[in-house]
C-alpha cells in the first residue's frame, strides 16, 4: 500500500442544532469524501451557502465533524486533543481569509513573526530573517515597518498570506482570500498560491467564488447543499447566478 | 521583541488603547495610594497611642483584689447543701497585697523586670477655697522612676523632691490647675479616714492623658500610708518589662502564684485596644472597597479588549494558540495593569504620607499632645499589603473575561466577519 494521503476527509457530515426551540437541526456538510495529495492546488467552488467554508473549517481542523473523520497523513485528527489540533494548525497548516485578520498592534514584520515564534522552532535572530524573506518573496519588502493600517487592501492581504506561510506549511487554506480584493490583487494573490504549489510542491485548498481563478487551480471541487457534485481538474460547471 | 510572545501580544494591546489603559492604572493606582495613607495615619496614630500608654503607665499591676469572690465559709462547710446566707457583714479586714516586700523581692529576681510598691487611695486636696479629689498614689520615688516613666512628663520639681520636701506632693497639671495652685504651695489634703495633712507642691506633671493629669497626684509611701491610716501596707505592685511582649504571659504567672488579680498593660487598655480592631476593620473595609472598584474598572477594560478583539483572537486560535495562550494573553494584561498601578499606587501612597506628616495643626490636642501634626507610620506593610492585593485582586478581575475569549470558537467569528 502506497503512503497515506496528506489530508483525508471521511464520510465527514457537519450538523448545527436549529437555532431557537423546536428549530430543525442544520446541515452544513454531508458525507464528504475527499483527498488532498502533496502539490495539489484545489478550489472549491459553489453556490452561497452551500458549504464550502464550513467544509473548509473542518479540513484545517478548526471545526470538529458531527461524523465522519479527518485524516492528517493517515491519522484520524478526531481523537486529538484541543491543544494538540492547535499544535497541527501552527505547525502544518496555514490560513488566509477574506478579511486579513493582521494584528492591528503589529507591523508586517511582527505579524509575519508571530506563528514562528508561536512554534518556537527558530531562535529570534532567524526567525526574522525568514520573516524578511517571505515578504519579500512576495513582493513586500518595503512594507516590513508599516502597520496593517497603513498598508492597502491588497498588501495587507498578501502579508496575511506571508503569514500563513510563516512556519512553511504543507496545507495552505484560503477561505475566500480575493473576496474584497480588486481583479489585479486577486491574480497576484493567485499567483502566490500558484507558486507555492509550483516551486515548493506544497498544497493549497481555496475557497472561492470566482470560476476565472478557480479555472488557475489544477483541481475543482464542486459544492452544493453540502454534497460534492463534481471533483476534478475539468469538472463541468454549470454557471451559477453568481453575485 | 525579546519578550516572550504571549506578553508582548498583550502589552501591544495596551498600548494600543492607552487611555482606557491609563485610566484602569489610576484607579489601581488611587486605590492602592490612598489605603496606604489611611493605613499609615490609622498605624501611626494606634502605635503612638500604645506607645504613649505602654511608655507611661506600668507594663503589669498586680493589685490587692482577686478575680472570683472568696466562698462564704457557709457555703464552703457545705458544699453540696441549698445554703441561703443572710445579713453578711463584711469582715474588717485590712486590705493590701500580703508580704508586697516578699513578693516584691521574688519579682525583681527575674531578669528585665522591674517592680515598685505602690499604695493607692484617694483623697481631697483643699487649696483656699477650692476642692479637688484625686488619687493619691505613694511611691518610693528610687523604685518608681524604674517603673514609670513620670519623670520624663514632669514640667516642674523632680521625683526626688519628694523626699527633699516634708509631705511634698507632685500633682497633675488639671489638678493643679482645678485648685489653682502651683509648686510652692500649701495645700491640705484630706483622706477618707479622716486624716488631714498639710502637704506641699513639689512637682508638677503632664501626661497628655486628661484622666491622669486631672486625677492623679504623687507622694511618698509613707505619707500615704499615714494619711489612710495603713501602716506598712502596699495595695498594688507595678511592674515594668524589658520586653513587652511577656506582659500579658508573665502576668498569667504572677496571678497564678500570688493569687493576686494581675493586670497586664493590654488587659487594663482592652477598651482602647479593641476599639483600634474596631477602627481598623472599618477602615481596612472602606479601602478595601476602593481597591474592589477598581478591580471593576479592569474587569471592564478587559472585557472591552476581549470584545473588540474577537477577530483577532480567531485568527490567534487557527493560526495554531492554544486556548492556555489566550486566557493567558488577556489574564497578561490586568496583572499588567495591576503591577503598574500598584507601583503608581505605591509612589502615591508615599507622596500622600509625606504630605499628611507635613500638615500642621494650630491647635493643640490633649490627645495628641506634644504632636502638632499627624503622626504617620513608616512601615512597609501596607505598601506590600495593598500592592499584592492590588495584583491579585487585578489577575482575578481578568480571569474571567481572559477565560471567556479563550472559549471563543474561531469559526463562529470568520464566518460571521466574512
Amino acid at each position: 500500500m502506497s503512503a497515506p494521503p496528506l489530508l483525508e476527509a471521511r464520510g465527514v457530515t457537519r450538523i448545527l442544532p436549529g437555532e431557537g426551540f423546536g428549530a430543525p437541526p442544520v446541515r452544513l456538510v454531508e458525507d464528504i469524501d475527499l483527498t488532498v495529495g502533496a502539490g495539489e492546488f484545489v478550489a472549491i467552488t459553489g453556490p452561497s451557502g452551500s458549504g464550502k467554508s464550513s467544509l473548509l473549517y473542518l479540513l484545517g481542523l478548526l471545526d470538529r465533524p458531527s461524523a465522519g473523520a479527518v485524516l492528517i497523513d493517515g491519522e484520524d485528527t478526531g481523537a486529538l486533543s484541543a491543544p494538540a489540533l492547535a499544535r497541527l494548525r501552527l505547525a502544518r497548516l496555514g490560513f488566509v481569509f477574506q478579511f486579513h485578520f493582521l494584528l492591528p498592534e503589529f507591523t508586517t514584520l511582527e505579524n509575519v513573526m508571530i506563528p514562528m515564534r508561536r512554534l518556537g522552532r527558530h531562535p529570534q535572530d532567524e526567525i526574522r530573517e525568514r520573516a524578511r524573506a517571505i515578504l519579500a518573496s512576495l513582493g513586500l519588502q518595503d512594507a516590513e515597518r508599516k502597520l496593517p493600517e497603513q498598508l492597502s487592501g491588497g498588501m495587507r492581504q498578501r502579508v496575511a498570506v506571508a503569514r500563513a506561510l510563516a512556519n512553511d506549511p504543507e496545507i495552505v487554506l484560503a477561505d475566500e482570500p480575493t473576496g474584497n480584493l480588486d481583479t489585479r490583487n486577486a491574480a497576484t494573490v493567485f499567483d502566490v498560491f500558484a507558486r507555492i504549489v509550483g516551486e515548493h510542491g506544497r498544497s493549497v485548498i481555496v475557497v472561492t467564488h470566482d470560476l476565472d481563478l478557480a479555472a488557475r487551480a489544477g483541481r475543482r471541487v464542486h459544492l452544493v447543499d453540502g454534497r460534492i457534485v463534481s471533483d476534478g481538474p475539468h469538472s463541468p460547471v454549470v454557471p451559477q447566478a453568481v453575485a | 521583541m525579546a519578550l516572550p510572545l504571549v506578553i508582548d501580544i498583550a502589552i501591544g494591546q495596551l498600548r494600543r488603547r492607552k487611555r482606557q489603559s491609563i485610566v484602569s492604572i489610576m484607579g489601581v493606582a488611587l486605590g492602592v495610594g490612598f489605603f496606604i495613607a489611611v493605613a499609615s495615619l490609622m498605624q501611626g496614630f494606634q502605635q503612638y497611642f500604645v506607645s504613649q500608654v505602654i511608655d507611661i503607665a506600668p507594663h503589669i499591676v498586680i493589685k490587692d483584689e482577686f478575680r472570683t469572690p472568696a466562698v462564704q465559709p457557709a457555703v464552703a462547710a457545705f458544699a453540696e447543701g441549698a445554703v441561703a446566707v443572710r445579713g453578711v457583714k463584711p469582715r474588717d479586714e485590712i486590705r493590701g497585697i500580703r508580704d508586697a516586700r516578699g513578693k516584691l523581692a521574688a519579682l525583681e529576681a527575674v531578669p528585665g523586670l522591674a517592680a515598685a510598691p505602690t499604695l493607692r487611695g484617694p483623697v481631697i486636696l483643699r487649696y483656699g477655697a477650692r476642692d479637688h479629689s484625686v488619687a493619691l498614689v505613694g511611691v518610693e520615688p528610687e523604685r518608681e522612676r524604674r517603673v514609670t516613666n513620670i519623670e520624663k512628663d514632669m514640667i516642674a520639681g523632680r521625683l526626688e523632691d519628694l523626699r527633699a520636701t516634708a509631705n511634698g506632693v507632685i500633682l497633675g497639671i488639671g489638678a493643679a490647675d482645678r485648685l489653682g495652685a502651683g509648686v510652692g504651695d500649701i495645700i491640705t489634703a484630706v483622706s477618707p479616714r479622716g486624716v488631714a495633712v498639710t502637704m506641699k507642691v513639689v512637682g508638677l506633671f503632664s501626661t497628655g492623658l486628661t484622666a491622669l493629669d486631672q486625677g492623679e497626684g504623687y507622694a511618698l509611701l509613707k505619707t500615704v500610708q499615714i494619711l489612710q491610716q495603713r501602716p506598712n501596707v502596699v495595695n498594688s505592685i507595678r511592674i515594668r518589662l524589658a520586653d513587652i511582649t511577656q506582659a500579658e504571659p508573665l502576668a498569667r504567672v504572677i496571678e497564678a502564684r500570688f493569687g493576686y488579680r494581675t493586670e497586664s498593660w493590654e488587659e487594663t487598655n482592652s477598651n482602647i485596644l479593641s476599639l483600634f480592631i474596631i477602627q481598623n476593620a472599618i477602615m481596612y473595609s472602606v479601602t478595601g472597597a476602593i481597591l474592589l472598584v477598581a478591580a471593576f474598572g479592569i474587569y471592564n477594560i478587559i472585557s472591552t479588549v476581549v470584545h473588540e478583539k474577537t477577530r483577532d483572537i480567531a485568527i490567534l486560535k487557527s493560526l495554531g494558540f492554544t486556548e492556555g495562550d489566550i486566557a493567558r494573553i488577556f489574564s497578561v494584561q490586568g496583572f499588567v495593569v495591576g503591577a503598574i498601578g500598584a507601583a503608581l499606587g505605591c509612589l502615591l501612597g508615599w507622596a500622600l504620607i509625606e504630605m499628611l506628616a507635613a500638615i500642621r495643626f494650630d491647635f493643640n490636642n490633649p490627645v495628641l499632645r506634644g504632636q502638632r501634626g499627624f503622626i504617620m507610620s513608616r512601615s512597609a506593610l501596607p505598601f506590600i499589603f495593598a500592592g499584592g492585593f492590588a495584583l491579585v485582586s487585578a489577575s482575578a478581575a481578568s480571569i474571567l473575561p481572559a477565560r471567556r475569549a479563550a472559549r471563543l470558537n474561531p469559526v463562529d467569528i470568520v464566518r460571521g466577519a466574512a
